[in-house]
């Protein structure tokens, strides 16, 4: 039973990042249908990012606060993943509207290679060593424990997806993106400039996957260039889970999978008497999307496709 | 600017698809405070024409003028800034949006918070049906409901010209009378009125004057009193 507690635990702290990934999936599917493949490689510049600020603070022997120091290497990273997303789009996807879909899907998968690459040279091929500075006070819940870094993490994408679901449905932007991914055309009769709105949702996407590049990197305390690519592929797993092109669905398929994946790590080695070890919990979250794309292709909360049209 | 130019100007437009000619070639006019109508059977090029006047078709430059500014192959965003407004074959309502979202989309161009309100209250005084269905989905409404909205969110942009395409495209013929009746209270308040419609009787009945359009060329334009009369209109689309 502890062990049961503990993994659930686990998993919403894991589930509560891929929810913060699986939005950009989400969103820049619902409005231009393309499953930017390049958005993994986003968080891990998220990450990296932070992790040289946070570096560089903790070098100068500032003495700032280390809540303070971890906010500050966010706070850079979310500009320069928006710039990154910003750059993406207008230089590799925009000029391929139109074209058949799978130019573009093509094009991402070329965009993740070379995002990864460029983390390489910058941010060299070893793993780095994530400074784990907050103070990580561990609180007992019966036999599980729960961590102020899981606390701080539930907190902030917990905030994180309310403000963007109160953005999407009262801000004039908000609606206008829902506007242009139910009908492009017609949101242009509207006065809406729809590059403009997809490249704004390109941003806010990326504005949630730095967050999240910070959010694995305090957690795992470890950061690597490629770690972009399996993250992304279990963000979109989610993604899909919860029907793509959904918003809510992409937060539940998060929390979901995360779940799924811890309470697979924890049990998977009594089930098959130990032939397997929890270091295949990696397989869960694509159990998981066979499983959605056999019995319910369009997600939990996904629309059938006919509504779409 | 020539004080008697039409507001909008059509020459020599043409629209393709492909290899396939759409429209090939016609000469339209507008002039400010005007309704006119632009009939014709099915694949004639009415709708290319409005979407390419629109700004939903690559055209010349050179083909659309509005208030004598070349507006051809203009992206439909700037233009609606520019005080044009198409409401859609279709309707194309945001269907998951809430008629209130649909409405706020069509004052998009806007920041007049106050005027938007006044609008707002202007057209549910024209359609009061929308106002008791403010948070309804707009693909939860009826059809001539959400031909309603269109009108309403095309209006909310304060257009000079209002540009519709068979507005009566499966309406009762109730419905219709009612939609037609509002399109002609518009056009007295004053916004300049271009539709496309199948419904040839009550168009020609409703506008001041009116084309007809033929497998992609205008092969008749007059008063709306005279193509009435015209035998060869009256056979060809008015049925009788
Ligand atoms: N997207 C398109 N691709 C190819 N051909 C098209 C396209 N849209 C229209 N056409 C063709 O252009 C011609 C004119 O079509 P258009 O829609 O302008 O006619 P219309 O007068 O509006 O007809 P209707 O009364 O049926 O609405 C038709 O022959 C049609 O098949
Ligand atoms: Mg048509």
């Amino acid at each position: 039973m502890d062990t049961f507690i503990q993994q659930i635990i686990n998993g919403l702290t894991l589930g509560a990042v891929y929810a913060m990934v699986a939005l950009g999936y989400t969103m820049v599917y619902g409005i231009i249908q393309l499953i930017n493949f390049a958005h993994g490689e986003v968080v891990m510049i998220g990450a990296m990012v932070a992790f040289s600020v946070i570096g560089a603070l903790l070098g100068l022997d500032s003495g700032l606060p280390p809540a303070l120091i971890v906010l500050l290497g966010a706070a850079a990273a979310i500009p320069v993943c928006m710039a990154v997303a910003y750059a993406m789009e207008r230089v590799a996807y925009r000029p391929l509207r139109g074209a058949p879909r799978l130019a573009p899907l093509i094009t991402a998968i070329g965009v993740s290679i070379i995002l990864q690459q460029l983390g390489m040279m910058i941010w060299s091929r070893n793993p780095l060593a994530f400074p784990q500075i907050l103070e990580n006070r561990i609180f007992h819940l019966g036999g599980a424990t729960v961590s102020t870094v899981q606390l701080a993490i539930w907190l902030v994408a917990v905030s994180m997806m309310g403000a963007l679901t109160l953005m999407i449905h009262r801000t004039r932007l908000g609606i206008a993106m829902r506007a242009t991914s139910q009908n492009p055309q017609v949101a242009g009769l509207m006065g809406i400039d729809v590059n403009r709105v997809i490249a704004a949702t390109f941003i806010i996407g990326a504005a949630l996957a730095a967050i999240a590049g910070v959010m694995v990197g305090t957690y795992y305390g470890i950061a690597h260039y490629t770690m972009g690519s399996l993250l992304g592929l279990k963000a979109f797993c989610a993604a899909v889970l919860g029907g793509i092109g959904n918003l809510p669905g992409a937060m539940l398929g998060g929390l979901i999978l995360g779940v799924v994946e811890a309470l697979g790590a924890g049990y998977i080695g009594d089930f098959t008497g130990n032939w397997f070890g929890s270091n295949y919990q990696d397989v869960f979250a694509f159990i998981v999307l066979i499983l959605v794309l056999v019995f319910r292709p369009s997600g939990l909360l996904g629309e059938r496709v006919g509504d779409r049209t | 600017m020539n004080a008697r130019a039409p507001l909008l100007q059509v020459t020599g437009l043409a629209v393709s698809y492909g290899g396939i000619k759409a429209v090939k070639g016609i000469d339209l006019e507008v002039a400010s405070g005007e309704m006119v109508c632009l009939i014709g059977a099915n694949g004639a090029g009415k709708t290319s024409t409005l979407k390419a006047i629109a700004g939903l078709l690559p055209v010349a430059r050179d083909s659309i003028r509005f208030e004598s500014e070349p507006i051809g192959g203009r992206p439909a965003f700037e233009l609606v800034r520019r005080g044009l407004a198409l409401v859609p074959e279709g309707r194309g309502v945001f269907s998951q949006l809430t008629v209130d979202e649909n409405l706020a989309m069509g004052a998009y161009i806007r920041r007049d918070h106050a005027e938007i309100r006044r609008d707002l209250d202007n057209i549910f005084d024209l359609f009061p049906r929308l106002k008791e269905r403010r948070q309804q989905t707009a693909g939860t409404l009826s059809g001539g409901e959400q031909q309603m909205l269109a009108i309403g969110r095309a209006l909310m942009s304060r257009p000079r010209l209002l540009l519709l395409d068979e507005p009566s495209m499966g309406l009762a013929p109730l419905v219709v009378a009612r939609i037609f009746e509002i399109i002609t209270e518009v056009a007295r308040q004053g916004v300049t009125v271009l539709v496309v419609e199948q419904n040839a009787r009550l168009a020609l009945q409703r506008c001041d004057r009116g084309y007809v359009m033929e497998s992609g060329v205008v092969t008749l334009h007059d008063t709306a009193s005279a193509l009435l009369d015209n035998d060869q209109v009256r056979k060809a689309y008015l049925g009788e």
